[in-house]
């Protein structure tokens, strides 16, 4: 038995219904991490919770972009089975990018940044860390964020302050970042403004 | 199971949900932007509603507790039929009480009672493009949103106080989505616009027949447009509501004879019976008969 017909959803409505509601919520207020539900098993090295979130959002439609880790028979054979979704080893091209590690993450601004009459054209990432608390502290801003939040994700990038205020310079174009860790997701939509320290 | 074939959950196939719930996740990351998505057919007619359908069926879950209103009520036709529909094939529970849902669908107002944190509200949208009647071109009102070119609809609200003196627009009043985007809140009254700024509830506007979704989400600036020396004003009623006394809320007309005979009502239905079964009493309202 080929184990990359298992894993995917006991219940493929509902479950994908409760991890969407989460992802909503999520990127609705920023900073703010929801539970995805414990619905998804681990494709090894695909996590829980990138299996979760590619189950409810991919489909023939979505181009999916592995980072490199993930780029493995079995994993690319659980995606073509479960969800039938076309790769790209472009990250301009990418519908959603599973990122199973902060190394293996290019640049934001290599990733599709949709165009300024169809800014929903971008990328959004999916990246898996460590812990969606611990970290160093941020200070969010903007809509789904009243007045101000901290947040403190462990495992994203050295320069993504940096990083973050340039993607949020081209808005409306940009990335959103989906954070996963310990079965909840953690959402930072293009629109959020991010400094360092209170 | 069913033995019987019966439809998916809440209507919609698993890929239509996928494609809508898509286009919602990028609505919320662009406060005010038209998604673009591939509408479906729905048992019922464009103009029923199906843009508000749609987005809630993509959304809800066994979980949820369903209002619909049209025109502040829940008792008119299209707010009846709605939520039985969803009743049937989602199986989700009712309410009128705009407290108690944790979704509500809604066709041109804003319930009166503040919205809470984690609540949704979904507006049915006919035209969700403020630019439409100014522009009838897609690919021209596209770039005027890319370019952030809204001179045109300062115009239009100029030549409203050239030819009335003041800004004539009552309902579908545009805004402006976090100083970006110049978005139209759905045919609503005017009155409604000041709840949209810095709402506690996630709101979402799906338009079936345009195929476009949109969304503000919690939090976020809604300003509507005016000029420094014409600002912005909801409209003001002269008497409070005649069967609770309200005051602050919007009021539908009723003519009561044809000899000019006229009331003013609540239009929201439950925050008016809600009043009245606090004691509140208007000038043709009758006190609730003691138990």
């Amino acid at each position: 038995m080929d184990s990359s017909f298992e894993g995917g959803f006991a219940d493929p409505v509902l479950d994908a219904q409760t991890a969407f509601r989460a992802i909503m919520d999520a990127l609705a207020n920023p900073g703010t991490p929801r539970t995805l539900g414990e619905n998804a098993l681990s494709q090894a090295p695909l996590q829980a919770e990138l299996v979760s979130t590619l189950l409810t959002l991919s489909d023939a439609d979505t181009t999916i972009w592995l980072s490199a880790s993930l780029r493995s028979a079995p994993v690319e054979a659980f995606i073509a089975f479960h969800t039938g979704a076309p790769l790209t080893r472009d990250p301009a091209k990418a519908t959603f990018a599973l990122v199973a590690d902060v190394t293996e993450l290019p640049a934001l601004a290599t990733f599709n940044l949709g165009t300024q009459e169809y800014p929903d054209r971008s990328t959004t990432i999916v990246l898996a860390v460590p812990a969606l608390s611990g970290g160093d502290d941020l200070v969010l801003r903007g809509p789904g964020v009243k007045d101000h939040l901290h947040c403190s994700p462990k495992g994203l990038p050295e320069d993504f302050t940096a990083q973050w205020s340039d993607n949020r310079e081209v808005f409306p174009r940009g990335i959103d970042l989906l954070l996963v860790a310990h079965g909840q997701v953690l959402g930072l939509p293009r629109s959020t403004r991010i400094g360092e320290g209170h | 199971m069913n033995a019987v074939a019966s439809y998916n959950f809440a209507y919609l196939d698993e890929q239509t949900k996928r494609m809508i719930r898509r286009a919602i996740l990028k609505a919320i990351a662009i406060p005010g932007y038209q998604v673009p998505f591939s509408s479906r057919e729905m048992p019922m007619p464009y103009g029923w509603g199906t843009g508000g359908v749609q987005v809630t069926a993509s959304i809800i879950g066994p979980d949820d507790v369903l209002k619909v209103i049209d025109q502040g009520a829940d008792d008119t036709t299209n707010a009846v039929s709605i939520r039985a529909f969803f009743a049937k094939v989602a199986q989700v529970a009712t309410t009128t009480h705009t407290a108690d849902a944790t979704i509500i669908q809604t066709r041109h107002r804003i319930p009166e009672k503040a919205l809470g944190e984690g609540q949704i509200l979904v507006y049915q949208v006919p035209i969700p493009e403020p630019l439409r009647f100014l522009e009838p071109r897609e690919t021209e009102t596209r770039k005027m949103h890319a370019l952030e070119e809204y001179g045109l609809m300062h115009v239009k609200l100029y030549e409203d106080i050239a030819r009335h003196g003041r800004i004539a627009t009552t309902y579908a009043y545009p805004v402006k989505v976090e100083g970006r985007y110049v978005m139209d809140p759905s045919p609503t009254p005017k009155f409604d616009n000041p709840k949209m700024h810095m709402s506690a509830a996630l709101q979402l506007f799906g338009a079936g027949r345009e195929h476009r979704i949109y969304a503000v989400p919690p939090w976020t600036e809604v300003v509507s447009l005016d000029f420094e020396d014409h600002p912005f004003e909801i409209q003001h009623f002269e008497e409070p509501c005649a069967l609770c006394g309200a005051e602050q809320v919007y009021l539908d007309e009723v003519i009561l004879n044809d000899r000019g005979g006229h009331m003013y009502v609540c239009s929201d239905t439950d925050n008016c019976e809600e009043r009245r079964e606090a004691g509140h009493v208007g000038s043709l309202g009758v006190k609730e008969a003691a138990e």
